[in-house]
Parts: C-alpha cells; sequence; structure tokens
C-alpha cells in the first residue's frame, strides 16, 4: 500500500504543473508542500506515537528565524545558514523533548502550547534582532551568484523535498522504531512491559516531527523572502494540527491530503469575504463529528467495504 | 509595602479572579466529559459583546448583563448538543479539533453578528478611583472581586447542596456507576456546559468596563483559563481558583516589575516549571493508566 501510495503522490507532483495555469497557482502549490512537509513529521507524533502538540508553530518559526537571521544579520551562506537551523532547532528539541514529554494528555497539550506561545512573543518582542512584529526580509537561497528564484523552479524544489520526507517518514513507519511508536500509543505501560523504551522513542518523534517543521519553516523564510512572527503564532499551531487530523491520524497521505485541502480551502473561501471564518469553523467541526478518524482513513474503510460486498 | 506592590497586586488579582471564573468554566466541562473545551474563552466574548449590545439597545445594565449570561448558556448549550454529544467517543484530539473549530465558527459569528470594532461598557457604579494605601482601586474592582466570590460561594453550594449538583459530581467520578444509579448523564452534560458558558461570560461582563471587549478576545482569554486551570490540576475547582489568582498574580507582577512586553511569557515559563515538577498541577491526583 505505502510503495503504492507513495508512486501516486510521485505522479501527483510529476503531472500537476500541467493544471498550474499561473504564478498564483503555483504559490498555492508551494505552500501546500510546505504544510504537508510539516504534517508528515507533526504526524509521526500526533498520529503514530500518540503525543499531541500545540506548539508546532514554534519550531516552524524558530526554523524561518534561525535560517533568516544566520543569513540576513551574520552574512552566512543560505545553505549553511539554513542547515543549521534546522540542526538547532532539532537540538532545541531534544532538550526540551526530555522533561516535557513526561507530560501526558491535556498536560502535554498544555506544555507544547506554552513552548509555542514563549517562541512567538520573543520572536514579536526582540525586534532588534528579528524585526519585531512587522517582520523581516530574508536574502534568498542560492550560492555565489547563482540564486533559486521563480514559482516554478521553487514548486520542484519543495516537490522533492516532500517526496523525500514522505520516502523517510514511510521508511520510518515500517521500522521497528515505527512499530513502537504504535506499540506506545495503543499502551505506554504494555510497551514498556515487553521491553520498549517509551521515553526514548517519544524523543525520537518529537524532534523528528520538529525538523521536519524547522525545515518546512526556514524553506519558506527563503522561498517568500519575508517573515512574520504570524508564523509562529499559537493559530498556526493549530492550523497545523488541524490538517494531520483533519486528512487522518496515523496515515502520511492522510497529512498530504489534509495540507493540500486545508491550505486550499481558505484560497477558496476568501471568495465569501466575511462569512470565510463562518465557513472553516463549521467544515472543521462537521469533518470531524462525521469523521472523526479523518478524511483518507475513512475513505479507505469505505473503498475496502465496497470492494468486500459483491462476494 | 510600597504603593507600587499594593497597585500590582490589586491589578493581578482582578486579572486572577477573572481567570478563576473561566478556569472553572473548563473545569466543570472536563470533570463532566474529560472534553477541553478551548471555545471556552469564546462564552467570555459573547458575555461582553452580547452586553455592550444590548446595553447600546437602551436595556438597563443589570438586564443587559442578565440577558448576555442567558445568551451564552444558550450557546453553551447548543454546543454540546450539537457538536459534543454527536462526537462523544472520538478520540482527545479529534474533540480538541471539533471545541477550535466551535471558537472559530463563534469568533465569525460574533464579528458577523456585531462588529469588529473594540467595545467598552460603563462601569457598574461610576469610576471615581478609592485611594488604597497610596494606591488606587477602581470600584469596578471591587465588582469583579465580589462577584467572583459570590459566583465561587454559589458554584460550592450547587456542587456540595443540590441533587443536581451532586449528580455532576457522581458523573465525573465514573459515568457508568452514576448512570447505574438513575442520573442522566446527558442531562448532566447539558448543565455542565450552560453552566460554564455562563460563568464565562460573568467573567466576560466583569471585566468588560476594565480591559474593554471586542470579537477577538476569546483567544488568549481562553488559553489563559486553560492555563490556570492546568496550573491548578485538571478538574480541581479549588485548584482552578489558585492557578487562575496565581497566573493573575505572576502576569501583574512580571509586566509591573520586569517588563510588559513579556508578560505573557511569564506566566507560560511558570507553568512550564511547575509542570516539569508536579506533572499533575498543583492539586491534581495522580492517576494511573489501566493496562
Amino acid at each position: 500500500m505505502s510503495r503504492k501510495g507513495f508512486a501516486v503522490l510521485a505522479l501527483v507532483v510529476a503531472l500537476l504543473p500541467l493544471a498550474l495555469t499561473n504564478n498564483y497557482t503555483y504559490e498555492v502549490a508551494i505552500v501546500v508542500g510546505l504544510n504537508a512537509i510539516v504534517c508528515v513529521g507533526l504526524n509521526l507524533l500526533i498520529g503514530y506515537a500518540g503525543q499531541i502538540s500545540l506548539g508546532h508553530a514554534g519550531f516552524f518559526g524558530l526554523g524561518a528565524y534561525g535560517s533568516a537571521i544566520l543569513a540576513a544579520r551574520y552574512g552566512w551562506p543560505p545553505f549553511a545558514a539554513l542547515a543549521s537551523a534546522v540542526a538547532g532547532v532539532s537540538f532545541i528539541a531534544w532538550v526540551i523533548g526530555k522533561p516535557v514529554l513526561r507530560l501526558k494528555g491535556h498536560y502535554l497539550a498544555m506544555a507544547t502550547l506554552g513552548l509555542g506561545i514563549i517562541v512567538a512573543v520573543v520572536l514579536a518582542t526582540e525586534d532588534q534582532i528579528t524585526g519585531g512584529p512587522d517582520g523581516m526580509a530574508v536574502p534568498p537561497l542560492g550560492v555565489a551568484s547563482f540564486v533559486l528564484q521563480g514559482e516554478k523552479l521553487w514548486y520542484w524544489i519543495v516537490g522533492a523535498v516532500l517526496l523525500a520526507t514522505v520516502w523517510l517518514a514511510l521508511n520510518i513507519i515500517d521500522s521497528p522504531h515505527g512499530r513502537a511508536w504504535r506499540a506506545l500509543h495503543g499502551s505506554e505501560v504494555a510497551a514498556g512491559a515487553i521491553g520498549i523504551d517509551p521515553a526514548r522513542h517519544k524523543l525520537t518523534a518529537f524532534v523528528l516531527s520538529a525538523a521536519s517543521a524547522a525545515l518546512a519553516g526556514a524553506l519558506t523564510a527563503h522561498y517568500s523572502g519575508f517573515i512574520t512572527p504570524a508564523k509562529a503564532s499559537f493559530l498556526h499551531s493549530i492550523e497545523l494540527v488541524t490538517m494531520v487530523v483533519f486528512g487522518g491520524m496515523a496515515s502520511t497521505f492522510g497529512a498530504v491530503v489534509g495540507a493540500a485541502i486545508l491550505t486550499t480551502l481558505p484560497q477558496l473561501l476568501t471568495a465569501l469575504k466575511e462569512y470565510e471564518m463562518v465557513t472553516l469553523g463549521a467544515v472543521m467541526m462537521l469533518t470531524m463529528i462525521f469523521m472523526p478518524q479523518g478524511l483518507v482513513p475513512t475513505l479507505e474503510k469505505a473503498l475496502a467495504a465496497a470492494r468486500r460486498k459483491p462476494e | 509595602m510600597s504603593a507600587e506592590l499594593v497597585q500590582f497586586l490589586l491589578a493581578g488579582i482582578t486579572l486572577g479572579a477573572i481567570y478563576a471564573l473561566v478556569a472553572l468554566g473548563f473545569a466543570i466541562i472536563y470533570n463532566a466529559s474529560h472534553v477541553i473545551n478551548f471555545a471556552q474563552g469564546e462564552f467570555v466574548m459573547i458575555g461582553g459583546m452580547a452586553a455592550t449590545a444590548f446595553v447600546d439597545s437602551g436595556l438597563p445594565l443589570p438586564l443587559a448583563a442578565a440577558a448576555a449570561v442567558a445568551a451564552a448558556t444558550l450557546v453553551g448549550l447548543a454546543l454540546e448538543k450539537l457538536a459534543v454529544e454527536p462526537a462523544r467517543n472520538a478520540s482527545v484530539v479529534t474533540l480538541i479539533i471539533i471545541t477550535i473549530g466551535a471558537s472559530i465558527l463563534l469568533r465569525g459569528l460574533a464579528s458577523l453578528v456585531w462588529d469588529k470594532k473594540i467595545h467598552s461598557l460603563p462601569a457598574f457604579t461610576g469610576d471615581k478611583p478609592i485611594a488604597i494605601g497610596g494606591a488606587t482601586l477602581l470600584p469596578q474592582t471591587l465588582w469583579v472581586l465580589g462577584a467572583t466570590v459570590v459566583a465561587v460561594a454559589a458554584l460550592w453550594w450547587f456542587f456540595n447542596r443540590t441533587l443536581t449538583g451532586k449528580a455532576i459530581l457522581a458523573v465525573s467520578h465514573n459515568h457508568l456507576a452514576a448512570r447505574l444509579m438513575g442520573i442522566s448523564v446527558r442531562r448532566v452534560l447539558m448543565v455542565s456546559f450552560g453552566l460554564s458558558a455562563a460563568l464565562g461570560a460573568l467573567a466576560g461582563i466583569l471585566i468588560a468596563p476594565i480591559s474593554f471587549t471586542s470579537w477577538d478576545i476569546g483567544v488568549m482569554l481562553g488559553l489563559k483559563g486553560f492555563a490556570a486551570a492546568i496550573l491548578g490540576g485538571l478538574g480541581s475547582g479549588p485548584g482552578a481558583i489558585a492557578g487562575g489568582l496565581a497566573l493573575g498574580l505572576i502576569e501583574a507582577l512580571g509586566a509591573g516589575y520586569l517588563s510588559s512586553a513579556y508578560k505573557d511569557v511569564f506566566a507560560f515559563v511558570i507553568i512550564l516549571g511547575a509542570l516539569v515538577f508536579l506533572p499533575n498541577g498543583l492539586a491534581g491526583r495522580r492517576a494511573a493508566e489501566r493496562v
């Protein structure tokens, strides 16, 4: 299933440009890809390891600002800045993950939410370094005089990074690590009793999800050339979690589908103007009430049931 | 005590009383249903916005306040009936997303029904400041504190002296056992959502003359209330009140002595620290996982 699914995803990424007619549609597709990278990583933590995070926009923001500040204020080569930002955020996640992941359920939700808000407030307040609430300009990605610019080129870059992320995620999920996560999700005590170290495995899921958020954040910063603290806000954290849950927890392709739908939906809803928020809230509620498993797992089940019937 | 310190303490207790009311709303719903209602902050917003709208349309203040509480209670009942009850068997994360969806929906509705401007309610009994030891006290502060004390006393009476209150406590301990005793869990859920919506609206009306109200104040107030409920230990009534007051004081003292830009950060840093050492909150029970 996962190999077939990966082939379908690769095909969609390769053929999508046929349907993209102008720069605006390319832009939307790029943002979908960037969000999907975060969601595939976040899904490892929420969907597989069963640990909630309401603060991943904080990691996204740290990755974006880390790379932007190193490149713009300290003159680092953008690629080195990007790599260091992702490595730095992973390290931060590793350090804070240790105490925070001991918490469970709503207490973990509170702790991650608090972390996200702290990052957002610091980014908005330290305006000497970050430019404050108005944001800061970010130099484009490139080496020496060769600069990566233009929607079409970025589409392929983001597409390739997304496919690599999905491929990595699928392999980890099928590895002993992924099986350990699923065991933890079922019952932490039972998993511990058969020799799985809950703390270590939760931490790897946390670090991997933080790294993918930081990577997408840094790419977003260099792609759009501008970054504001809104990207690290609580609302952005909620958007990310909603994408994962909407598409379907513990389904890598669900995370991609969730990111695709919830990124394009607000673009379509802008036509509704003042009714935009009401519609978005209603769509979120209705999907979760009638498809609590999320879109992709629900459809998969329906498909399997339809296939079984004729026999 | 310096006048400055008194001033900060007064501000902190006022803020803390509001957080305590919101946190109590979280605790009541959590106890009855194990749902964290992320739309709790919107009840505060509805209370304040509806009260100003009713006052603007000519109603006297007490009537407007009562009507606003009633309106928020209806919204709370509708939320339980239409969104939480149909999804009762969903996972924790799914329920969180549903209530967040509800909060976005309610915020959108508020901006449609009213507007996106900032409103204020007239102070209940004038705004001539009272001097206390060099610090000044607004009469509205006394209203906030007094009303919070009355609300807490009424809640205590409700949960310990009435059959409905005891039924809610029974459901919070064990759904199945409560049902076997003939308690309607469905009714308990309705009552607890209505009650915490009313509490939220009360907080919104009390604070509106001091800190104003607008369609989007619910987000931060809701998060602070959740933080207070967690700090006190989820589901504990006295814990929610202590957590709310602690949060208000930390915020006011931090803003006064350290940095006002970082006032939101102090509260969350302290909570993170507290959670690392007390993973179940100040008054939380130790829970064991059943395998």
